[in-house]
């Protein structure tokens, strides 16, 4: 069962310090209601797993502007005139992580792996402090899985078993972010009594799923 | 648009097959889009996670918020398309069922290492899904200009932060037409106007001159 609460005490749940994952890219599947309650509240020293840092008006980039992190784990910092400031003048850490090795060191995070092996990244500055492994003549770079405290998703259907419905291109970091965090914290724009989504079209089973948010 | 780069897209978009699946980057890849022969069906994966992008909505009401290509401008989707998550959308480019990929590039070298996501010197923005798609398309276009206004970007060896270790097959400038192969660079086809020689001239790496040299034809 997932619980429905109000935004405010979905931020409540985020506590000074912790690492997030916000899902999304460009702000399409990102969860605005709970980065707005977010910002609101000021929690402090966050860090943040995402695609990109997004632009200052939209995801992650509002908590970049509000100075409300200390380190990014992301692919892209570009169009956040917020992001590349903070991290020239030293006051936020960027881990840059290639796009398609973030997608699979959240979903190793969520699905109980020891990490991935991905030719991306060999013999580049991603390579550097990471193990390379041969696997049948292919070089690969063993990469580490990511979890987080809170996932904060944005789901377009829910049902109060927490089971799941994306939409479109809002799908994307969603269904991995959900299974990664110790608490799932899920903003949808509808919620819906249980059977009320038909189990062959759940695209998230609710069983990752802790809080439910009217979006 | 530059006309160069008009004519660098018009080139690289003769070198799909009907019905390939293909990722183009950003800046002059994004236009190659534009210029598919007639008669060759080219389907466009998008990073952000779906297949068969379509073209931009014809007006407002039109617009689908939650339909945005991976550079974040409003998109349609074709009938036969599909969405996904983004394990699955890097799993279709690191696991090789994209037939090409476009790329820019700031180096590329003569074994075919491309450097494209870093300067030094200059503001760092991340590689996005470039890293993935440098190893993971089976076949990898570098759309650039020949030079940067002079300064050779066909080089020996790059001197840049990499993106990719030996992952370029094509380059297509405004000049030339290279192909890299185990034996090292190869020019294939020069533009309309321009001699082997200057293209020797603007290029630092080493090439060989196809025997069956031809001469770039668009459209």
């Amino acid at each position: 069962m997932a619980k429905v609460i109000s935004i405010e005490e979905a931020v409540d749940l985020i506590k000074d310090g912790m690492t997030i994952m916000v899902a999304g890219f460009w702000g399409v599947g990102t969860p605005e209601k709970l980065i707005d309650a977010l910002v609101a509240k000021g929690t402090k020293n966050l860090t943040s797993i995402s695609i990109s840092t997004a632009l200052t008006t939209k995801g992650v980039g509002k908590l970049v502007a509000n100075r409300q992190l200390k380190k990014v784990i992301v692919s892209y910092i570009g169009r956040n005139p917020a992001t590349s400031e903070q991290y020239e003048s030293g006051d936020l850490e960027v881990e840059f992580v290639p796009q398609g090795t973030l997608a699979e060191r959240i979903r190793a995070g969520g699905f109980g792996l020891g990490g991935i092996l991905t030719p991306t990244g060999v013999g580049t500055e991603i390579e550097q402090g990471k193990q390379r492994i041969t696997v049948d003549g292919r070089d690969y770079l063993l990469e580490k899985p990511l979890r987080a405290d809170v996932a904060l998703i944005k789901a377009y259907k829910a049902d109060k078993a927490g089971n799941l419905v994306y939409r479109k291109a809002a799908r994307n970091t969603n269904p991995l972010m959900a299974a990664a965090a110790d608490i799932t914290i899920v903003q949808a724009d509808e919620i819906l009594e249980i059977g009320e989504i038909d189990p062959d079209e759940v695209m998230t089973p609710g069983i990752f799923v802790d809080y439910l948010v009217q979006g | 648009m530059d006309a160069k780069d008009v004519f660098i897209a018009k080139r690289v978009a003769q070198e799909f097959k009907d019905g390939d699946f293909v990722n183009l980057g950003i800046g002059i890849p994004t236009l190659v889009g534009n210029y598919i022969p007639k008669g060759v069906r080219v389907f466009f994966h998008s990073e952000n996670g779906f297949t068969h992008i379509g073209p931009m909505p014809n007006s407002e009401e039109d617009i689908d918020r939650e339909l945005i290509n991976a550079s974040d401008q409003y998109v349609t989707i074709l009938p036969g398309g599909a969405f996904f998550d983004s394990a699955v959308s890097f799993g279709i480019i690191r696991g090789g069922h994209l037939a090409a990929t476009v790329l820019g590039g700031l180096q590329v070298d003569q074994e075919g290492n491309l450097a494209n996501w870093r300067m030094p010197g200059k503001k760092t923005v991340g590689m996005g899904g470039g890293m993935d798609l440098a190893v993971g398309a089976k076949r990898v276009i570098i759309a650039m200009e020949h030079t940067n206004k002079g300064e050779p970007k066909i080089v020996k060896k790059c001197n840049v932060p990499l993106t990719g270790l030996k992952c370029v097959d094509l380059i297509v400038t405004e000049m030339a037409v290279m192909a890299v192969t185990e034996k090292g660079l190869v020019l294939k086809e020069i533009a309309p106007g321009v001699t082997v020689d200057q293209v020797r001239a603007a290029t630092e790496a080493e090439f060989t001159v196809d025997p069956d040299l031809k001469i770039i034809s668009v459209e």
